[in-house]
């Protein structure tokens, strides 16, 4: 099937294609992450060692994998507080279930996802439910599911952290799906980081390419508007949490099969670099608007900065006051794209 | 007309409506027919939103018979209404502003190629779609992969409009399309409304301002708190009449009337005023 190119419109050509690129949500990520690269070449020399940049890699997964499912999320509108927490209960779950049953790490595996998936349909659930802002519903499922940590970690292992699992069946193979390591052009490279880009491309594809995508933005854009036209809209909503969730059960199989034993206190604060993430990528805190490759430069910007500061020697107190100052910057950003997009002419 | 009694696309026949012991509804009556428009006026609080609510299938009646091209029907969801091609274009849920004009165009009723998990969206069929649908329409947009918040409040309405049309719509409602926009966006969607006419469409045009819908409007509803003031066809009304009947000019004449009767000075300059508004004669 051959399709005739529309005709072209003269009034089109003012727009080229670099116009075009300016238009784009992660283009003011895309520029900061090369003024960063710029920056931290210029002012620290180890940051252009080979392993340096694996390190760099590396944070921006741990940061990039769970940013991809939120920058969904807050492209249809919502947040979700209690992300950072999600991936420790993945964590925790997947270990204890192995370790005190003494069964294979797969089936703790596969416990922790069904777990999982069914805490992010939860969110979701009392979302649409409710009708409370998903701000309030997921605070109050942060601190719910913060405490479940720290409680059942305590009652079931009398300790702090979970017990190493590293001795048992099946950790060689999770390990080497979650979590090995090995060299690409003399580079150390973290599997997690290829499952991010995997994770990018699916979300990148997912958003613009298919039906489900028009409806995330729909949803997010105007949920009334998308309902009126008969987009389901409760249905794309409680699937974004759970997308969430699903990143939480992969991002908490890394950590486990990474360092074999999971703290129970782990991942408060997270969710708002997830979300810092998102923002810098060009994600709108309003919905309606965003991309995962920016989400995915915002993670990539987020590496760079907090090893950076260190390769630097500076004192690494300062990151998160940069942190904030670019979640700022970019928050202006986004705001002069959204006037122009709503309003302009 | 037609020579055959066809059925016309929609008739209302007595409708009431109560929202608990609110009458929000009594007793109208209302039809549109293919080649249409059929203009519902009246204040605020009329009860002209409850009316193509009931025909655009949010609320279901209380009493009266409402036939879609004849037969007798009460619709359950929105849904119900769209498969019978009544599909309702609401002032401010017509678009979502930050995405493209095509993906507005398209969006609830996208268009797919592929299969299994490679299902996607036939994005060259759905931009050159739009594009030429709107054309069709006389729309003439640069590009329809700007953001539709860019247009301007008449253009964003009359994308809702040839979407509906597009979409296989026999009868498009309209709930005050022109309320929010200026003098000449607002020529612009009487326009288009006018083209969807031409197109064979039934058109229910609800408006508080009879100089929109008196140019285009084959017949007029007036509402006043739930009833109808008055159901004319264009010949037997004109602008003037309109105008003054929306504007009270009969209950001015009553009251002229009362004060008449009970000697009150000032009345027969009420009755004048009632004159110029074309009234009474
Ligand atoms: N959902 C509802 N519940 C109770 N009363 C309602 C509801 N919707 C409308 N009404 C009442 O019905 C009457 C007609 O309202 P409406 O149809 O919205 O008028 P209009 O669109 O002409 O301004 C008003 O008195 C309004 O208060
Ligand atoms: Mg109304």
């Amino acid at each position: 099937m051959t399709i005739a190119p529309p005709a072209a419109d003269e009034r089109v050509a003012a727009r080229s294609s670099f116009r075009k690129l300016l238009g784009r949500p992660e283009i003011g990520a895309l520029i900061g992450a090369i003024v960063l690269f710029v920056f931290f070449s210029l002012v620290a020399d180890a940051f252009l060692r080979a392993s340096s940049f694996s390190t760099v890699l590396y944070s921006s997964a741990s940061m990039g994998i769970m940013a991809v499912s939120v920058s969904l999320l807050m492209i249809g509108g919502e947040f979700d507080l209690s992300a950072g927490v999600m991936v420790t209960s993945s964590a925790l779950i997947a270990s204890m279930f192995s370790y005190e049953l003494t069964l294979n790490v797969w089936v703790g595996v596969v416990v922790s996802l069904v777990v999982t998936l069914a805490l992010g349909f939860l969110n979701g659930l009392l979302y649409v439910r409710t009708g409370l802002p998903s701000f309030i519903v997921t605070l109050g499922t942060f601190f719910m599911l913060a405490g479940l940590n720290l409680g059942f970690t305590k009652l079931i292992t009398h300790n702090v952290a979970t017990p190493s699992i590293e001795d048992m069946d099946g950790f060689s193979q999770a390990r080497a799906v979650f979590a090995r390591d090995f060299t690409i052009g003399g580079v150390q490279v973290n599997i997690s980081v290829l499952w991010w880009i995997v994770f990018v491309a699916i979300a990148t594809w997912l958003l613009l390419r298919t039906r489900s995508g028009n409806w995330i933005f729909a949803v997010g854009g105007s949920a009334a508007s998308a309902r009126a036209v008969g987009v389901p809209v409760t249905r794309t909503k409680i699937a974004l949490f759970m997308g969430v969730s699903f990143t939480a059960w992969f991002y908490g199989m890394h950590i486990l099969f990474n360092f074999k034993s999971v703290q129970s206190g782990e991942g408060v604060g997270n969710e708002f670099f997830y979300i810092i993430c998102a923002v810098v990528g060009g994600c709108l805190l309003t919905g309606g608007y965003g991309s995962a490759i920016g989400a995915a430069i915002g993670a990539f910007i987020w590496g760079m900065t907090s090893n950076g500061i260190v390769y630097a020697e500076w004192n690494p107190d300062w990151f998160k006051f940069f942190l904030g100052a670019m979640l700022l910057a970019a928050t202006v950003v986004n705001l002069v794209v959204r006037r122009r997009a709503e309003a302009g002419k | 007309m037609s020579t055959t009694e066809e059925a016309p696309l929609v008739r209302l026949e007595g409708v009431g409506k109560r929202y608990g012991n609110i009458i929000a509804l009594r007793d109208i009556d209302l039809e549109v027919g293919a080649s249409e428009i059929t203009c519902v006026l009246g204040d605020n609080g009329a009860g002209k939103s409850t009316l193509i609510k009931i025909v655009a299938g949010l609320h279901r009646h209380d009493e009266g018979v409402f036939r879609v091209e004849g037969e007798k029907v009460s619709f359950g969801s929105p849904r119900e209404a769209l498969e019978r091609g009544i599909a309702t274009v609401y002032q401010d849920l017509a678009v979502v502003p930050l995405m493209p004009v095509w993906r507005n165009f398209f969006l609830g009723s996208e268009k797919r190629t592929g299969a299994g998990p490679f299902k996607r969206l036939d994005i060259p069929f759905m931009r050159s779609t739009a594009k030429r649908e709107l054309l069709d329409m006389g729309i003439d947009l640069r590009d329809v992969d700007q953001p539709i918040g860019t247009l301007s409040g008449g253009e964003r309405q009359c994308v809702a409009i040839a979407r509906a049309v597009y979409f296989g719509a026999k009868v498009l409602i309209l709930d005050e399309p022109t309320a929010a926009l200026g003098v000449k966006q607002a020529g612009v969607v009487l326009r288009y409304i006018a083209q969807a006419r031409e197109r064979g469409l039934g058109v229910i045009f609800i408006s508080h301002n009879p100089h929109h819908a008196y140019p285009v409007g084959d017949r007029f509803l007036l509402l006043k708190r739930g009833r109808t003031l008055g159901y004319h066809t264009k010949e037997d009304i004109s602008l003037a009449e309109l105008t003054a009947e929306m504007a009270g000019g009969a209950e001015l004449e009553e009251l002229a009337h009362e004060l008449e009767s009970a000697g009150v000075q000032g009345a027969p300059e009420l009755r004048e005023d009632a004159r110029d508004l074309g009234v009474s004669d």
